[in-house]
């Protein structure tokens, strides 16, 4: 068996013979690595999880989880994945214990574990104390949890979650996290997951891929692809009026330097790194450094770089985004 | 890789724990189930009990003075004189037509006896229609693709929707016979309490049949609305061309040609036939027969089409 747990091969999902959602996409997913599809609504990431959860069929191209082809042995895949959707999806008019318990039986599995597992999962969610309350009485973050509760009830080998935090404030936000990462080191699964907020593709994954109308355009790390845009940048003065531009610019790692009144713009990879050589360079030739600041570029700017527009200008635009929402909702009946 | 299929599901114990979800979001809502049984026992007033076309024929209905004088050519020999007729012994005797008219044409002597029997065709038709309604729900609210992700055989996403309608309608069928018992429905001499398996055993034919249909009307909508209208269009038509309030008999032949393939026809009959009619055993065969085939031939359909177009 390989060490990668999910591979995509020109995986493609044409509606309707004209919409093309996902188009010729090539990724692989390593074994306990949390991997994060990043894109604006529409881009094609559910339509992509869909396919890889076998609830969509792929139009072309192929995918494995876990060796098992999505499309030929649909099944085997079914027992081996949990699956957090977009929405919430457990049944209102029943209490969040009952909903558990159902997507056990989903599974087959007998009544004895399931009880002791749900009772075992609602506690890490923290749900114990609401466990016999109907899910209408739910916050959104506790249906979360309650969605993340359920699928791990048959204790997936690999877990997708589409857009595990869409609609949250940001403290709910910042909380589910904290539970996604405690449940990925409690089972040591690995984790799928689709994103349209940057900081949250920045805190919880260990690889990005940015999609953009059904296309992967860049995958890596966070780091790599801030670093790909070629570094941080350091800004600094000194007390001394002299010109140091070039000293700057010998040292190892320094891309750009520019003297900006007396206040230097040093465009610098791994800029945490190199700031302390900029200082002792400096200082050895007698300077004293006064002043100095560094800003990392964010996903935002690798966003920009790579799509060509900004992330939170897509996400201004809501109503286009309906538009094209309904569309493809229409699309797809 | 073996050891991960630790559980698959049974096509069994899937389609029995989505029934259990139905059953248990349908007993949390008594307020629906109280609309469920409401409905029927109005029509039950409104049709059975206010139009007592039973008593139409009744002597006081039949106002004939009491000698009727009868001139000329009516009377054979022709007497000049004419002849005079007792009114009132020719409206007695008009009026003992009525019942007999009732049992020729209706097959029961009390207009209330016949229709409550057909509520329990009614109370199948609706309930089975909303099991479509509620697939779409599913679709719309994220469950049904929750659910597809899962193991659980496509099969049993759709029976398990078809035992819920059957279920439910057993139980409601339940109460309007009870119901109707206590508001004067007269069971035939033949009738056996045996005989109520067999009503079970037919409404359950009749359940499995039309909710495979409405399911599989429904497989690919995302609309609740587009569902409605379907269902809007076709009960009332579907119920009135049947012989659930009326004789089939008495109507024009188009409508006869359509009630006799009408399934609700079927289930009619053989629920009157095993408990307010006399008991025909062939006749009764032959409505069991077609709600077989009827049930038979439409829930392969409707398992076929949910393999094919759950997973689109």
């Amino acid at each position: 068996m390989s060490d990668d747990v999910i591979i995509a091969e020109g995986l493609t999902k044409v509606f309707n013979k004209h919409l093309t959602a996902v188009d010729h996409v090539n990724f692989s997913v390593k074994h306990g690595e949390i991997f994060g599809f990043l894109g604006p609504n529409g881009a094609g990431k559910t339509t992509t999880i869909n396919m890889l959860i076998t609830i969509l069929k792929p139009t072309e191209g192929k995918a494995s989880v876990l060796d098992f082809d999505i499309a030929k042995q649909s099944n085997e895949v079914r027992n081996v994945i949990g699956v957090v959707p977009q929405e919430y999806t457990a049944d209102e008019d029943l209490t969040g214990w009952e909903n558990v318990i159902l997507c056990a039986d989903l599974y087959g599995i007998p009544r004895n574990v399931a009880n002791e597992r749900a009772s075992e999962l609602l506690k890490l969610v923290e749900l114990t104390d609401f466990k016999d309350k109907k899910v209408q009485t739910y916050s959104g973050g506790m249906r979360r949890r309650l969605e993340l509760a359920c699928g791990l009830v048959n204790r997936p080998k690999v877990l997708f979650l589409d857009e595990p935090t869409l609609g949250l404030d940001v403290q709910t936000r910042t909380a589910t996290w904290e539970y996604i990462r405690k449940l990925k080191k409690e089972f040591g699964m690995t984790l799928f997951m689709t994103t349209h907020y940057l900081e949250e593709a920045d805190a919880l994954c260990d690889r990005i891929a940015i999609i953009d109308h059904g296309k992967i355009i860049v995958v890596g790390t966070p780091q790599d692809l801030k670093h790909s845009l070629g570094g941080d940048i350091i800004t600094l003065s000194i007390k001394e009026n002299a010109d140091v531009s070039e000293l700057i610019r010998s040292i190892d790692n320094v891309k750009e330097v520019k003297n900006e009144d007396g206040s230097y713009r040093i465009k610098a990879e791994y800029g945490e790194v190199t700031a302390p050589f900029v200082i002792e360079a400096l200082r050895r030739k007698g300077y004293t450094v006064t002043k100095l600041s560094m800003t990392e570029p964010t996903l935002n700017e690798v966003y920009l770089e790579y799509t060509g527009k900004s992330m939170r200008d897509t996400e201004e635009s809501r109503e286009a985004f309906r538009a094209q929402r309904i569309t493809m909702m229409r699309a797809r009946t | 890789m073996s050891k991960l299929n630790q559980h698959n599901p049974s096509m069994f114990h899937g389609t029995w724990a989505l029934t259990k979800r139905e059953l248990k979001k349908w007993l949390k809502e008594p307020i629906i189930l109280l609309m469920a049984i409401l409905q029927p026992v109005i029509w039950m007033g409104l049709f059975g009990k206010a139009m007592n076309i039973g008593n139409m024929f009744s002597a006081g209905n039949i106002n004939l003075p009491p000698v009727i004088p009868i001139q000329g050519n009516f009377i054979i020999p022709p007497q000049s004189s004419g002849v005079n007729i007792n009114g009132t012994a020719l409206s007695q005797m008009f009026a003992s037509f009525g019942p007999t008219l009732m049992k020729n044409i209706f097959g029961v002597s009390d207009y209330f006896s016949y229709m409550s029997v057909g509520m329990i065709s009614f109370i199948v038709l609706f309930t089975t229609m909303f099991s479509g309604m509620s697939i779409v729900w599913d679709r719309r609210l994220g469950f049904l693709n929750k659910v597809l992700s899962t193991p659980v055989s496509r099969a049993a996403i759709i029976f398990s929707k078809v035992l819920n309608a059957s279920f439910r309608a057993m139980f409601q069928a339940t109460i309007i016979l009870m119901l109707a018992v206590i508001f004067g429905l007269q069971v035939s001499s033949t009738f056996n309490p045996v005989y109520i398996l067999a009503v079970y055993a037919a409404i359950f034919l009749l359940c499995l049949g039309l909710s495979s249909v409405f399911l599989a009307l429904a497989l690919r909508s995302t609309k609740w609305e587009t569902q409605m209208a379907i269902v809007n269009l076709i009960n009332l038509p579907l119920m009135f061309a049947s012989n659930t309030f009326f004789p089939i008999s008495q109507m024009p032949d188009w409508i006869q040609a359509i009630a006799q393939v009408n399934p609700i026809s079927y289930l009619t009959d053989a629920i009157r036939r095993l408990t307010v009619m006399e008991f025909d055993a062939s006749a009764v065969m032959f409505d069991f027969a077609f709600l077989s085939i009827f049930a038979v031939v439409f829930s392969i359909i409707g398992i076929m089409l949910s393999w094919r177009y759950l997973t689109k």
